[in-house]
């Protein structure tokens, strides 16, 4: 540790650390512009001068290292004078349209010139002004607006991996753009508006929409992947304005998905708000009462084992217990929530999470996918694979494929082959990667569910767990066998056994009229022709998607932004969510509605508050209660994986989880933001990687 | 004011010919294989004057950045950022012959106003930046050239036509409009920045020693 004293407080800081980080230490607020914290320092501002004793001039902190026994003032009359001239300086050529700028409330220019300027101007002359840019869907531009913090360029460079954004040309004239005009080809373009001091990058859908002060903001969840992003939904009048993110290291740390931040628009259309029930081949619309009373009647006489249930990727955990619960009670083992078919060893916890968690592929020295694209399954992820990949320095992290990825991952990969086969020569050693993995310190490969969900899946699964028992992926301290999942509900469910019980029907074996009353919880996305043409269909959930459609009694739930929920994340991690507005008509809370149902067929499930269900949910599953994260049995070796049958695999080559980034679900299927972004982004994601 | 660039009429292809492809293997070997991105100024320079070389325009059009951008495995962007900063390098197809004259202190003080002037009314040209009618010239005003000592100076292409003036200035245009290059240099009676007619001084050739006065 270094000693700086900062204003005559001494602190102690790692060797290493800029002036700036010293200043924060010591808990100065030092102004700025250009510096973010997860991004390289470019000390173009200015914002941020200090006076170091024995300097000759003010000092841009965030790029001056700290020496031992340094001493920085913050708060003196030169350092004053600085930012003051500074500010002006950056204020000469920024329009001051405050009023019709959607930054405003929520921007730095604008609380820093408060904090930090003079008040008044002393610029006379013409100000410049500068083309607005097409960033594509997305990402509004008001680039007269732009102090050229270079925030936006090192972002797309380092952390989207897709360097598009640069700043051509040079002072008076300098300024940031795409050169060729194109959209931004990132899953991650939305954190442009976040990371930008100003209002020059703004959010295209929500534009002029409310002020940042109007908003009433609620902590959450986001669902559309299993990253379990931690988001700040921001609402107004009972609509959801906007989706940020919060800071969470241990899972995103503060970036999110576009998919995530932009599909709200669809939480407002094709919404299911009110019960329906299907009389003489028709969809009607009906009360509760007459939606319950007539699933009822349908469920009189049907022995329980003719009954099924299938959990979609959207549900809460509350609801996956409630349902359960219902299930069992109704005499039923005929659960799951795998509407995608994926194989998984369940009988572990460590069998199905990710296990290194996703701060760990910090750690990571090697990296395997099977089957995935996590650019596209979970694009946040993918920006940690990214970040490690940059932080390791040029050809320290080896990153090898099987399945030919459908984008560019943003990282240089080795493909080692279209298909599963590639696992049999790396098993036996054959293949060179095969040494890579086995040298490194903590290899780590992740699964996916291109790998899980195919008739193979278990002969893929047991090979690549015997690889990373091989490889040394499974040893003290360190599990590198990890699944990505890309159902934000899949690990709840399967924490909470929503999964067949003894003589249960798994969910393909629910369909071609394996049951004759099918509960389909937000579950949209299987074939849905493949239900039997007599099975009786009960679709809860919020979106009029493709299963509403073929629904026979319809009960409006709540979407993940109307509902206080619990979501476990791809590593296990337990999140809870709260309420941000409420659900729209007469839709409700989901436990709610199959706890109102349990009674109307009398099997009363023993919970009527929020308190009531979680607490069950910590009986079904302790983790609920102890909040998982990084628990210790995702360290243990596991038990009750066979060994591989190799001569299972088949040469297929895998296919894409996600064939289109913006449209998985039924709210961003829902969502025209999303629907334009599939226009626009549809046909091609080719991006340079490099640098 | 200002406004974004915009995208002049870009050739369908670009390729660098034999004669660059031996100048980019010098190039390239002056720098390590990973970083071999350091290259970019001067492949940059090199396909400008393969462009005048071929179109009689040395000017570099943005598939000659990509490719640029692709043999140094690095962003496109990060080329046109490169390009863009540089006015060395015309991202804007130009004239025949590219006149840039300093206008910056000393040479406007030795009349580079003359100069300039000199120049529009031999080529038509109205203001900086144009090109003229037919396509021979453009002219462009330049910062400090660094030969202060020999100003005003005017740089046609890559050479350095120094000690001008407005009469000086007409006859250099009028030879490169019939397709001569005067050799460049001072335009007046000098010797590369030696005084006007000779020199001035040490002219006796290795006389006495002087003596040691006390």
């Amino acid at each position: 540790m270094v000693r700086v004293i900062v204003d005559g407080t001494p602190v102690d800081v790692p060797p290493g650390s800029s002036a700036l980080q010293a200043c924060e230490a010591a808990g100065k607020e030092i102004p700025r512009f250009c510096y973010h914290e997860r991004l390289s320092v470019a000390g173009n501002c200015r914002m941020c001068l200090v006076q170091v004793v024995r300097a000759p001039k003010p000092v841009a902190s965030c790029g001056f290292p700290v020496a031992d026994g340094m001493e920085i003032l913050t708060d003196t009359e030169v350092v004053r004078r600085a930012r003051r001239a500074v500010m002006e300086f950056l204020l000469i050529n920024h329009p001051l349209d405050c009023p019709i700028c959607d930054q405003g409330g929520e921007c730095d220019l604008q609380d820093q010139a408060y904090g930090y300027g003079t008040g008044v101007s002393r610029y006379q002359e013409a100000k410049r002004a500068v083309t607005d840019k097409d960033l594509g869907p997305l990402v509004k531009t008001v680039m007269t607006r732009c102090i050229q913090c270079t925030r936006c360029v090192r972002f797309t460079t380092e952390v989207a991996g897709t360097p598009e954004l640069g700043m051509v040309s040079r002072g008076e004239n300098a300024e940031i753009t795409t050169y060729v005009e194109k959209a931004l080809t990132s899953e991650l373009s939305g954190n442009l508006i976040d990371i930008c001091p100003v209002g020059a990058l703004t959010a295209k859908p929500s534009a002029f929409r409310a002020r940042s002060w109007e908003y009433k903001k609620t902590d959450s969840i986001d669902v559309m992947d299993a990253v379990g992003t931690n988001i700040q939904i921001q609402a107004r009048g009972g609509e959801v304005m906007r989706i940020v993110p919060r800071v969470n290291d241990a899972v995103n740390e503060e970036w999110l998905s576009d998919k995530g931040r932009f599909s709200i628009d669809g939480l407002k259309r094709r919404r299911l708000d009110h019960p329906w029930v299907r009389v003489h081949g028709k969809l009607h619309k009906a009360s509760w009462q007459e939606a319950f009373v007539s699933l009822a009647r349908r469920l009189e006489g049907v022995p329980g084992e003719r009954i099924g249930a299938l959990a979609g990727d959207l549900c809460d955990a509350e609801s996956l217990c409630a349902l359960k619960d219902l299930m069992t009670a109704l005499g039923s083992a005929n659960i799951d929530c795998r509407q995608d078919g994926a194989w998984y060893d369940t009988s572990q916890r460590s069998g199905y999470l990710f296990n290194s968690d996703i701060s760990g592929i910090d750690d990571a020295d090697a990296l395997l996918l099977i089957g995935t694209n996590p650019r596209h399954e979970a694009p946040v992820l993918n920006a940690r694979i990214r970040k490690r990949f940059l932080r390791s320095g040029r050809g320290k992290f080896p990153v090898a494929t099987l399945g030919v990825p459908t984008s560019d991952l943003t990282y240089p990969v080795e493909t080692l082959g279209d298909g599963p086969e590639g696992l049999k020569t790396l098993l036996d050693g054959s293949h060179a990667f095969a040494d890579v993995l086995k040298n490194a310190k903590r290899p780590m490969i992740i699964v996916g569910h291109g790998a899980l969900t195919r008739p193979d899946a278990k002969a893929i699964y047991t090979a690549a767990y015997s690889l990373a028992q091989q490889v040394g992926a499974c040893a003290e301290g360190w599990n590198g066998f990890n699944i990505l999942h890309t159902a934000a509900s899949r690990v709840a469910g399967l924490d909470l056994g929503f999964l067949p019980g003894q003589r249960g029907l798994a969910g393909t074996n629910m369909l071609r009229n394996g049951v004759e009353v099918l509960w389909l919880l937000g579950a949209d996305d299987f074939p849905l022709e493949k239900i039997g043409p007599e099975t009786f269909v009960v679709y809860q959930g919020h979106h009029g998607d493709a299963a509403a459609a073929r629904a026979d009694v319809i009960l409006p739930g709540a979407a993940y932004t109307e509902k206080p929920g619990t979501y476990v994340n791809t590593a296990g991690r337990v999140q809870r969510a709260f309420r941000a507005i409420f659900p729209p008509g007469q839709a409700k809370e989901d436990w709610r509605i199959i706890r109102a149902f349990s009674e109307v067929v009398g099997h009363t499930l023993p919970y009527d508050t929020q308190d009531g269900v979680r607490a069950r949910m910590a009986e079904l599953n302790p983790i609920f209660a102890t909040g998982g994260g990084a628990t210790s049995d995702r360290l243990l070796g596991r038990v009750g994986v066979d060994n591989p049958i190799l001569s299972d695999l088949t040469g297929y080559p895998f296919r894409a989880v996600i064939a289109d980034y913006y449209q998985t679900n039924p709210i961003s299927r829902a969502s025209p933001t999303m629907a334009e972004c599939s226009r626009v982004y549809g046909s091609a994601h080719a991006a340079v990687a490099a640098e | 004011m200002t406004s974004s660039w915009k995208p002049a009429e870009q050739p369908e292809s670009f390729s660098f010919d034999a004669a660059s492809e031996a100048e980019i293997q010098t190039v390239l070997a002056k720098y390590p294989p990973a970083r071999k991105a350091s290259a970019v100024m001067p492949l940059l320079y090199i396909a400008q004057r393969q462009m005048g070389r071929m179109t009689g325009s040395a000017w570099i059009p943005l598939v000659a950045m990509d490719e640029i951008a692709q043999r140094l495995e690095m962003a496109a962007i990060r080329v046109y950022e490169v390009a863009s900063f540089y006015t060395m390098f015309n991202t804007q197809p130009i004239g025949r012959y590219h006149l840039q004259v300093c206008t910056t202190t000393p040479c406007w003080l030795r009349g580079s106003d003359d100069v300039t002037q000199a120049c529009k009314k031999a080529t038509g040209i109205t203001s900086f930046g144009e090109t003229s009618q037919d396509g021979l010239f453009t002219l462009t005003q330049v910062e400090c050239l660094g030969a202060c000592s020999n100003a005003p100076i005017l740089q046609v292409d890559d050479d350095f036509y120094e000690d001008m003036d407005a009469s000086s200035t007409e006859a250099l245009i009028a030879a490169l409009r019939d397709g001569t290059r005067p050799p460049p240099g001072p335009a007046i009676n000098r010797n590369g920045s030696a005084p006007e007619g000779g020199r001035k001084t040490l002219l006796e050739t290795a006389g006495p020693t002087p003596s040691v006065t006390q």
